[in-house]
């Protein structure tokens, strides 16, 4: 049965099924290590014990959310090689350099100091453990940089040659590095992180008030939440928008998917806000549009031309359907992000934070819109990217490896199930750690008593305590 | 046989640096894995996966590296070896997905804790199978044409190769068992001292199958270890072998707690230097060497700045993060 599919199409449906997973769990991890280190800080700063209790609160579910990320990151790191082994020949001399410096500055950071921030309070004291924190903190951030750069030079490739056995060699490693797309795509990406994680904090804490408005934890960990969502939330738009157009600069063919604009529009382009994209007819189906305002958002101006996928090579089309609807589904949830942030402020400046169950109820809604904007919009931009792998210079169809279907589909197989078993589990664990709310004495992940002790041993609150027994 | 020492060759130190480390470090946190159901009771599991818990991250990062670091500085013979080993590799994948969740997973639950412990004990032992296998694999040699692995999909299974997985499985049981001997007291001790003799012989027939095997695979092998002058330069091997192994019988008679993991790490450290003389020049046996799989200079260059600077950093406070967990685990208290 599988010798009938294309091994491209699978190996495909593999690279985004182990990718969709993992991406969830780094952008939980980027926000919530720096969640931690602010935390901490403020724990050492005040010596106030609330925030003691909610670092090991959160720690607990960091454990795990960085455990798994890690599993699934090993996986991604082998299959450019086992699926895409034309990609890794050919893109190994400019890609790989750029990982190995993700594994050697940010990877073993983390993990590094991983160990004395998850079961270490004891041995090492409060300031060299906050050390700790810190490091991880910024090992996830520069995990970022390095990816990130090596994700857009595949869309914005620049500073390379290529040589004589058709693989990309570097020219100038700086112009690689800052890729003209790089900047805008690690900003927008750390953004959308710590978006992710300050909706997953607001969910909690909006859980735990509803339930009852005056525990101390759950009423910090809300107001940080929602300042962050409210401050941040307008800057993402806001790097949205220059994303965009940084995107039209470079891939505009990719902006044509997501704006769904099939045929082009000499005298002012329309905004279609919602349609059905008919990629076999090149036109959009009841297309609902605002005349115009494409043209004012991309060009700033009403009448600016703006060219569709007609003056692009049929075979060069980003399969638009998915890049136009994953599109929306970003935007439309960073407007609900936009609009939770504002409803805060405002119930902020009535001083009704911490009663107002609408509040409460819209951000417990809003706990896993990050992690679906996050994936929308890593939708958005890798399938706009299509046909290429590396845009404009390697088809994807020819970056595969000479794998048989089977091969392939087995493996595909293997993955969903393995998958699906493990981080349905994780995902039971820390929902459930989430069900309780941040008490007095928290402990870290290894009071070896059962999770254990919820309320069982109320330790007194002095510095250090909490992590080991 | 007289390296005239040319990036590329520096380069092929330094993955074969990289996976070396990745074996001290991750091989005794499998082989404790796949020890686990010789080990029933929770409060022995606890004190064990508590040995490893703070460090078990940072040994795997090592095997990123290794992975990273070929594509980067070799990136044909990545390009070449992955869809080679196909099913070994993603089963070790697989592998270390159930073993590494396991870590977090079997704290947070009572009633599954013992289905997460058979899949951390399972998912070491299918990593390790599939770690060893790749080797016998790549030793054996792998169907290349221009650069293309050229292959099937099931080319990597052999009786060599199923030799090799089984040979990896008892070695790093045996670096589990001695890393217990290392970490704990008591009973959990004694039991890891009696698994440790039994490991060793097995290791030492392990040793001796694979070292008589691999000449028979190509003639290449054979001459790299018979021909004068190589003879002179691979003898002191096997008798470093049987010197280690005699200090490792003493250190396990007398429980010299302190000595025997790091003497079965000597094993592994011979054993190792024995496989890079079969192998070296070539990355590829008998098809790529390491030049023709060198990624362009500039790359390679670039890199080495990082590794020169980094890497002395990064065994520094893996160091340290040893240092801070040093010491026997004892049952209920964690660290102490």
């Amino acid at each position: 049965m599988l010798s009938n599919l294309d091994p491209i199409v699978l190996a495909r449906a593999q690279f985004a099924f182990t990718m969709s997973f993992h991406i969830v769990f780094p952008a939980f991890s980027i926000g919530l290590a720096s969640y931690l280190a602010v935390l901490e800080a403020l724990w050492l700063w005040t010596g106030r014990e609330v925030f003691l209790n909610l670092f090991h609160y959160w720690l607990k579910i960091f454990a795990i959310a960085f455990g798994m990320g890690v599993v699934s990151g090993i996986v991604m790191s082998y299959q450019f090689g086992t699926n895409w082994s034309v990609f890794a020949d050919k893109t190994g001399p400019v890609i790989g350099p750029l990982m190995a410096y993700e594994v050697l500055t940010a990877f073993f950071l983390e993990a590094g100091f991983l160990g004395v921030m998850l079961f270490g309070l004891d041995r090492v004291g409060p300031r060299l453990h906050f050390v700790a924190t810190l490091m991880v903190a910024i090992g996830t951030l520069i995990s970022a940089f390095w990816i990130l750069s090596a994700n857009s030079w595949m869309q914005t490739p620049v500073g390379h040659a290529v040589n004589p056995d058709g693989q990309f060699v570097v020219v100038d490693w700086f112009k690689v590095i800052f890729n003209p797309s790089f900047p805008y795509r690690l900003v927008h990406m750390v953004l959308a992180a710590y978006l992710t994680t300050s909706l997953v904090v607001g969910a909690v804490g909006a859980y735990h008030l509803l339930r009852d408005p005056h525990l101390a934890g759950p009423r910090v960990m809300f107001s940080m939440a929602m300042w962050m969502a409210a401050l941040v939330a307008p800057v993402q738009i806001l790097a949205g928008d220059q994303h965009g157009l940084n995107t039209l600069e470079h891939q505009p063919a990719k902006v044509m998917a997501m704006e769904g604009h099939y045929r082009s529009h000499p005298d002012g382009a329309p905004l279609v806000l919602f349609g059905l994209p008919n990629q076999a007819a090149g036109k959009v189906d009841y297309a609902i549009e605002i005349p115009k305002l494409s043209s004012l958002i991309l060009k700033h101006s009403l009448n600016a031309p703006l060219a569709g996928l007609d003056t692009v090579p049929r075979e060069n089309w980003p399969p638009v359907p998915i890049t136009f609807w994953s599109f929306r589904i970003m935007v439309a949830l960073g407007f609900l992000i936009f609009a939770l942030g504002l409803f805060s402020l405002w119930a902020r400046w009535r001083g009704t934070l911490f009663d107002s169950r609408p509040l409460h109820v819209f951000a417990l809604t809003m706990g896993p819109a990050g992690f679906i904007a996050v994936l929308a919009g890593w939708i958005t931009t890798e399938t706009g990217r299509q046909p290429f792998t590396v845009y404009g210079l390697l088809r994807t169809a020819d970056a595969a490896s000479p794998l048989a279907a089977p091969a392939v589909g087995s493996s595909l197989l293997a993955f969903v199930v393995v998958y699906f078993i493990v981080f349905t589990a994780g995902a039971i664990y820390i929902l459930r750690l989430m069900a309780a709310s941040p008490h007095h004495g928290e402990q870290g992940p290894r009071g070896d008593v059962p999770t254990r002790a919820a309320g069982i041993t109320p330790a007194s609150g002095v510095a250090g305590q909490g992590a080991l027994p | 046989m007289i390296a005239s020492i040319d990036l590329a060759t520096l380069w092929a130190f330094i993955i074969a640096f990289a996976v070396f480390v990745y074996v001290v470090m991750d091989g005794f946190d499998l082989g404790l894995g796949m020890l686990f159901p010789l080990f029933p009771a929770k409060a022995d599991r606890d004190v064990m996966m508590n040995s490893v818990a703070p460090v078990w991250d940072g040994n795997e990062t090592w095997l990123v590296l290794g992975g990273g670091g070929l594509m980067a500085a070799f990136p044909l013979a990545y390009a070449v070896l992955m869809p080679a080993l196909y099913t070994p590799i993603i089963a070790m994948l697989i592998g270390l997905v159930f073993r590494g969740v396991a870590f977090e997973f079997r704290w947070r639950t009572t009633a599954a804790r013992n289905r997460w412990d058979l899949a951390f004990a399972l998912g070491s032992l299918l990593a390790t199978l599939a770690q060893g296998i790749a080797l016998g694999a790549i030793l054996q040699g792998v169907h290349v044409e221009g650069r293309h692995y050229a292959g099937g999909w099931w080319d990597w299974l052999s009786p060599f190769s199923l030799l090799t997985g089984v040979a990896l499985v008892i070695g790093y049981s045996l670096l589990g068992a001695t890393w217990l001997i290392l970490k704990t007291e008591g009973a959990l001790r004694e039991k890891a001292y009696r698994l440790s003799w039994g490991l060793l012989f097995a290791m030492l027939a392990a040793i001796a199958l694979v070292s008589i095997a691999t000449p028979f695979l190509s003639i290449q092998y054979a001459q790299r270890w018979f021909a004068w002058p190589n003879v002179a330069l691979a003898a002191p091997v096997p008798i470093a072998v049987a010197a280690v192994t005699a200090f490792l019988i003493r250190s396990l008679g007398q429980k010299q707690d302190s000595r025997p993991f790091f003497l079965a790490l000597a094993l592994f450290a011979l054993s190792y230097a024995g496989l890079g003389i079969s192998m070296y020049p070539f990355i590829v046996p008998q098809s790529i060497t390491i030049w023709q799989a060198a990624a362009p200079q500039n790359s390679q260059i670039f890199m080495l700045f990082g590794v020169a600077g980094l890497v002395p950093l990064i065994l520094g406070y893996t160091g340290w993060a040893y240092w801070v967990f040093r010491g026997k685990v004892r049952a209920g208290s964690g660290y102490h």
